[in-house]
């Protein structure tokens, strides 16, 4: 069984190739910053985000305490959400009033998860963060079936006025949305779930909204990310109340993600992203198995 | 009844469009200038701090009472303590998502959409709620 770092109050050991290095503040600063880099990277590239690895890496690698992770991870969360809104706004495809109408579930969703972090054991979060992310993994290496089936007028969504268009080489086309009452509950439990573990759950947005409420895939990607800055908020307030949140980690997580994030929606275009994703979902799942049985054995 | 975008009060998409276009400069905006904060904060506390010891992170001790709340947090940062700033630039970026919420209230009142003014506000309200106090202790008397 691995220990992560010595016991020492003043410096923090990294474990590689089973040697331990002393890191000074800022050696430490700049490691977690190239780190979280490589995070926001890959994070934009697979679609999976940056909190996902941000918090495995800062628990795991570095003997972080998952309270500190989770806090960082969640400004991370915000800075690339609102700072790669301004991209994908302007193309035209986000709904928003569908985002408008399920923010209120996400963020009633965040507090909660918020309040409940503070009363669940570390090691509980530890193995509900590894059960998310086996589920992102599976899910991201998924088939997508880009061809939305037309779909017939839903009450609830015409009332609400969320039937919308998204624009085509050939033009609008129109769509219309469906079950919202379900969409709103998939919603709720995916703003626990952010505020729980400091990650923006766009999978399980994207989900909601197109499984759910049968939006075309790209509106239901970039109307998810539209909300996951506002949910992330939500419960970053609380988090900050706590003082989960320091600022000398906080500080080389946000920019580091916020870099490799922008880096990664720069190069996506000629990505190899389904190799990419494979590789990835197998790295990821094997990080969640390592953080369940660290949870589960009680070192988190 | 014939699918497609409907109108409301006189709004079409492409007055949607800008709104949504112009919220993305906003938040892109609030972005930059928190991470400049941060930049700024990080720098300071580095030059200082730079062959120092790293703070404890394994064992999780709430922060101290000014990096807790935003009022405090400004005050010392008045004072050029450097991780007040860089909570000041945190504070920054967590009120860009806020901004941009209440922006959307001014662009569905420009649309005369009164419905979403109102689910917007419910959500400036919890985002309000949730910055302003910790719900623990208003839960909790």
């Amino acid at each position: 069984m691995r220990e992560v770092g010595d016991s020492s109050a003043h410096y923090l050991c990294v474990k590689s190739s089973g040697r331990c290095a002393q890191l000074n503040a800022i050696e430490f600063t700049v490691v977690v910053a190239l780190g979280s880099f490589l995070g926001g990277l890959l994070g934009a590239l697979t679609g999976l985000g940056g909190g996902v690895i941000v918090v495995p890496l800062l628990t795991l690698a570095f003997g972080v305490d998952i309270r500190y992770a989770i806090g960082a991870s969640l400004v991370s969360v915000i800075a690339t959400s609102s700072g790669a809104a301004a991209a994908y706004l302007r193309e035209g495809y986000s709904n928003m009033r569908v985002g408008m109408f399920l923010e209120m579930a996400t963020t009633v969703g965040a507090i909660s998860g918020a309040m409940l972090a503070e009363h669940l054991p570390t090691s509980t979060i530890a193995i509900v963060f590894g059960v998310v992310l086996l589920y992102s993994a599976w899910n991201s290496s998924r088939e997508r079936d880009e061809l939305p089936t037309a779909q017939p007028p839903d009450k609830i969504a015409t009332f609400l006025r969320m039937d919308s268009d998204y624009p085509t080489r050939e033009g609008r086309i129109a769509y219309h949305v469906r079950r919202v009452p379900l969409g709103f509950a998939l919603m709720y439990v995916a703003g626990v779930i952010s505020g729980l573990l400091g990650i923006g759950s766009g999978s399980i947005k994207v989900l909601a909204m197109d499984q759910a409420m049968k939006l075309p895939f790209k509106v239901s990607t970039t109307t998810s990310n539209f909300m996951i800055g506002v949910t992330a908020a939500a419960s970053a307030g609380i988090y900050l109340h706590r003082g989960y949140i320091d600022p000398t980690l906080a500080m080389p997580v946000m920019l580091g993600v916020l870099g490799g994030a922008l880096l990664g929606a720069r190069i996506l275009p000629g990505a190899k992203v389904k190799t990419l994703r494979l590789v990835f979902g197998v790295v990821i799942a094997a990080v969640a198995v390592e953080m369940m049985y660290q949870g589960i054995r009680g070192h988190m | 009844m014939p699918a497609g975008p409907q109108k409301h009060g006189g709004a079409s998409v492409e007055t949607d469009h800008r709104i949504e276009v112009f919220l993305g400069q906003l938040l892109r905006a609030g972005v930059v200038l928190a991470a400049l904060v941060v930049i700024v904060g990080g720098v300071m506390y580095l030059r200082h701090a730079a062959t120092g010891p790293v703070p404890d992170y394994k064992v999780f001790h709430s922060q101290p009472v000014e990096m807790r709340s935003a009022p405090l947090a400004i005050e010392a940062s008045a004072e050029f303590d450097p991780l007040a700033i860089i909570q000041v630039g945190l504070l920054l970026l967590i009120a860009t998502p806020v901004a941009r919420v209440v922006f959307s209230i001014v662009g569905f009142s420009m649309e005369r959409d009164w419905m979403y003014v109102g689910f917007t506000i419910v959500v400036l309200t919890l985002l309000i709620f949730s910055i302003a106090g910790d719900p623990q202790k208003l839960f909790n008397r």
